[in-house]
């Protein structure tokens, strides 16, 4: 009887995992932890050129490059004979974990009201379950950042990995606050105003931010002050707060400007008020290369396929902006400025590739270059001992459509290659029933 | 002397259709994709009066005959866009659920630059299409982009079969319901929409059969809107219906059978992979992104393996780009099949040649490289499902439309210096308004400049 009931309850054991793997069709499976020996792969290290070795992923670190790593007992193989190695994708700019469903507005956090609210944290919006981070991150693209956008201070912008439960187990250490530069010329054919009136606009939106900044200094002065004496603040101005790192030159700001005479005016701007500036956007960065490269500002351009904002543009302007940037030295990392296709990244680097930038630099735009950027290049974008493991293995250039992307691992988890993507291909190849 | 006037008029008239946008060029040496009959290695083409005329090695033609030499180049038919809306001034008459009488080929614009563009692509066909905002939208326009030309007629792909634009879901629904107060407000009401313009088009022929029978006197008022559904009923015009989830696609077609229609291209279709055995047994065809997914409700439960599960489930499909942007790569988007879903190359460059030639009805002339079709080749430097490749060449009739070798800066066709709007800088959030709701926007806000602007971010994809 016993015996019975021990056969008939695991039976239902088995009964209750088939059902439960059955219900589970649409999530993503488990990740799986290691220590995990990633055995004779060719590493594309970005900061130490390419080699054939072994990496140890141990916790959420990369502890050992190179050959006969002394390994702990658990360790996990893989062998990676032919295969390569790659660290993973950074994009400087999405709405990734801020926007679901664009079109519909309750889904989206990345648009607070107020012009002057620096203070919005991305963080605090970042939804780690969102569906387009699994779809994103199977292409290879591990950690963004993301960010409020539109007003002119909108927030701050978080970088993330795309993996965690939380969106502190995402947070991957560097935050931004944004800033949109107004934009001062006519707006495209349906902008009515007249010059009079757009000449007045854009005095107008200047004010308004050299209003801001001087502001900003005083509350600085005046915050620095309190502290020297110990005094607390008898006010309460999160917007201020959220820009003192700023305008004590601790962080940088984030600028949104696009078009070649608002990118002169911003720079101009950011002199005058000693601001570590960088520019995000930067669609006509080709026009203005040596002011860029003369007043040291940092550049996260995209996206690279997109069309020329004008009609009298070269057709592939946008193609080779990074290209032309990079040439004149500046610090250059390449963007999608997307929230579900984000997956796209390593396609518009290799589209900057293709018209002049080449294969390596173009790995360097989203790898190396936005690491430094965020000052986090100690923890992210190569592949070297210490390092967060972020990292996958392909089975070719991981630009190349034709490419497979067979491991991911994100802070040392082995995360499935999964997502809804795929698990509708798996569920509907041949759909059953069929007709 | 008077007729003599009245040729030479005439032929002033004619000779733009009659022989000016034809060329004749022989493409030497390429490795030619032919798409339907495989690849052919170091091979010549030789276009004759806008005619594929030869295809071989080494092939002998009369001396002066202009040449390109693509040693070392990929050759491929021009591609095809089953879904654009590119030159054109106008998208959307959003001002009734059914516009059938509309067409936007009376609104062609030869001098917007994105045709330059799109050849740049090596894009040398779209599909002009009127918007989503109506169940039944207006007639396309199928283009040949003969950029260089000023005259509108001169875009038309002569020949090519009427079509009109349907339009399901989100997009009827939130013009009408939404903003008219009028119905459909849901996918129950965009049925009706058909079944009453089908059913009152029946009753239309049969009140001209009676009276050119005789059987009453007085002839039925003249009806353009019905004249154009009474076409479709009588397999005149193919259906290019924007759709995305599968229960609406399921009800077009149960409402074509009820009525006899059979020819039908889905577009967008998002979820077609959901349904896909059911669009293989009614014979119809499927137009979609490549990736595009989740900027609206409808598309939330979709995939970019779409593409490759339709094809494999027996389905014609294409791959479009209802943009400016994805215009001009769509080599690129083709080529996103082979990471998502495997396709082989041939199955993923008749995704953008002779798959949407099929859908728009001119399989029989373009879309891939064979003697007798029409010269409309583009020519790359790599293998174009490559993401390296770029386009160096594009041919359109025999005559080279885009050469990367001979690009100037501004290739615009407009330049009036005293046009203060053209050299102006598009916000990249104004440039995602290509696209289906085009046209809508303005109309629903023109008034409010602030608000329209909010619209169009909050529209960023309106497919």
């Amino acid at each position: 009887m016993l015996y019975k009931i021990q056969k008939f309850s695991k039976i239902l054991i088995l009964f209750c995992v088939a059902l439960t793997q059955n219900m589970s069709a649409q999530q993503i499976k488990k990740a799986e932890a290691g220590p995990f020996l990633l055995k004779n792969g060719t590493i594309h290290s970005i900061t130490n050129g390419n080699f054939i070795a072994d990496v140890l992923i141990q916790g959420d670190k990369i502890v050992s490059v190179g050959k006969n790593i002394v390994t702990p007992s658990n360790t996990q193989e893989i062998d990676c004979t032919g295969k390569h190695i790659y660290p993973g994708f950074i994009d400087g700019g999405t709405r990734l974990g801020l926007a679901e469903i664009e079109s519909i507005s309750v889904t989206n956090d990345f648009q607070e009201l107020g012009d002057f609210i620096p203070h919005m944290k991305a963080l605090t919006a970042i939804n780690p379950n969102s569906v387009s981070i699994p779809v994103t991150r199977v292409n290879g693209v591990t950690t963004v950042f993301s960010k409020p956008e539109r007003s002119t201070f909108p927030g701050t912008g978080a970088l993330i990995d795309l993996f965690g439960y939380t969106p502190e187990q995402m947070y991957a250490g560097a935050e931004g606050v944004m800033m949109t530069f107004p934009s001062t010329g006519r707006r495209g054919r349906f902008d009515r105003r007249s010059d009079e009136d757009i000449k007045k606009d854009s005095e107008k939106a200047m004010q308004k931010i050299n209003d801001i900044w001087t502001k900003a200094k005083l509350y600085a002065t005046i915050d620095s002050a309190l502290a020297v004496e110990k005094k607390p603040k008898s006010f309460y101005n999160p917007q201020m707060d959220a820009l003192l790192p700023v305008v004590r030159k601790e962080a940088k700001l984030f600028i949104e400007v696009n078009k070649k005479d608002d990118i002169e005016l911003a720079v101009k701007w950011v002199k005058e008020n000693g601001i570590r500036a960088v520019f995000t956007g930067v669609a006509e960065g080709s026009r203005v290369t040596s002011l860029l490269k003369e007043n040291n500002i940092e550049v996260i351009t995209g996206p690279v396929l997109r069309v020329p904002g004008r009609g009298s543009a070269p057709f592939d302007e946008s193609y080779r902006n990074a290209s032309e940037m990079v040439k004149a030295g500046i610090l250059v990392a390449i963007r999608t400025n997307d929230a579900e296709n984000v997956r796209n990244l390593p396609f518009n680097a290799a589209y900057a590739a293709s018209f002049g930038l080449g294969i390596e630099e173009a790995l360097k735009c989203i790898t190396i270059n936005p690491a430094k950027i965020f000052g986090v290049d100690k923890t992210y974008g190569s592949i070297e001992q210490g390092k967060t493991a972020n990292l996958f293995i392909s089975n070719g250039d991981p630009f190349e459509l034709k490419t497979r992307i067979e491991y991911l691992f994100i802070r040392g988890w082995n995360v499935p290659m999964e997502s809804r993507h795929t698990l509708l291909y798996d569920e509907f190849i041949e759909r059953n029933p069929g007709k | 002397m008077n007729t003599k006037i009245i040729y030479t008029t005439l032929l002033c008239f004619l000779l733009p259709f009659i022989g000016f946008n034809q060329g004749s060029v022989l493409i030497k040496n390429g490795t030619i994709l032919t798409v339907t009959k495989g690849t052919l290695q170091n091979a010549d083409i030789f276009i004759e009066k806008g005619k594929i005329t030869n295809i071989g090695k080494n092939l002998k033609v009369p001396a002066g005959t202009k040449t390109v030499d693509a040693t070392g180049m990929f050759v491929m038919p021009g591609i095809i866009d089953a879904h654009s809306h590119i030159a054109i001034d106008a998208v959307n008459e959003a001002t009734s659920p059914n516009t059938a009488d509309v067409n936007v080929g009376d609104a062609l614009n030869p001098l917007d630059v994105a045709i330059y563009r799109a050849l740049a692509g090596g894009v040398t066909i779209s599909h002009a299409m009127h918007g989503s905002a109506n169940a039944i939208g207006g007639q396309c326009e199928t283009i040949k982009h003969r950029y260089g030309v000023v005259n509108p007629e001169e875009l038309r792909m002569v020949g090519a079969p009427r079509t009109i634009k349907f339009a399901l879901g989100e997009n009827p629904v939130r013009v009408h319901g939404e903003g008219n107060k009028i119905a459909p407000a849901t996918r129950m009401g965009v049925e009706q929409v058909f079944r009453q313009a089908f059913s009152e088009a029946k009753l239309y022929m049969k009140a001209w059969d009676d009276y050119k029978k005789g059987l009453i006197l007085n002839s039925p008022m003249y009806n353009r809107r019905l004249e154009t559904i009474a076409d479709i009923l009588k397999g005149n015009i193919i259906i290019h219906c924007h759709s995305y989830r599968a229960d609406e696609i399921l009800m077009l077609m149960n409402v074509l059978k009820d009525f006899g229609i059979e020819k039908i291209c889905f577009q967008h279709v998002n979820e077609g992979f959901k349904v896909a055995p059911e669009l293989a047994a009614f014979g119809a065809s499927a137009s979609v992104f490549s990736d595009w997914w989740a900027y609206k409700f409808e598309v939330y439960y979709s995939t970019a393996y779409n593409a490759a599960i339709l094809t494999r489930n027996g389905v014609v499909t294409s791959i479009n780009s209802d943009s400016d942007e994805l215009i001009r790569h769509l080599y690129l988007e083709a080529a996103k099949t082979q990471r998502y879903g495997d396709l082989n190359d041939d199955e993923a460059l008749a995704l953008i040649t002779i798959n949407p030639a099929k859908q728009l009805g001119i399989d029989h002339r373009v879309g891939s490289i064979e003697v007798g079709k029409e010269g409309d080749i583009a020519i790359f430097d790599k293998h174009p499902l490559s993401v390296y490749t770029i386009p160096q060449m594009t041919i359109v009739d025999g005559i080279i439309r885009f050469d990367i070798n001979n690009d100037a800066p501004d290739m615009r066709l407009d330049v009036n210096p005293e046009d203060k709007f053209a050299s102006d800088y598009l916000e990249e959030a104004l440039l995602k308004e290509d696209n289906c709701l085009q046209g809508v926007s303005e109309w629903l806000l023109q008034s409010d400049h602030a608000s329209y602007l909010r619209f169009i971010y909050s529209q960023r994809h309106s497919h």
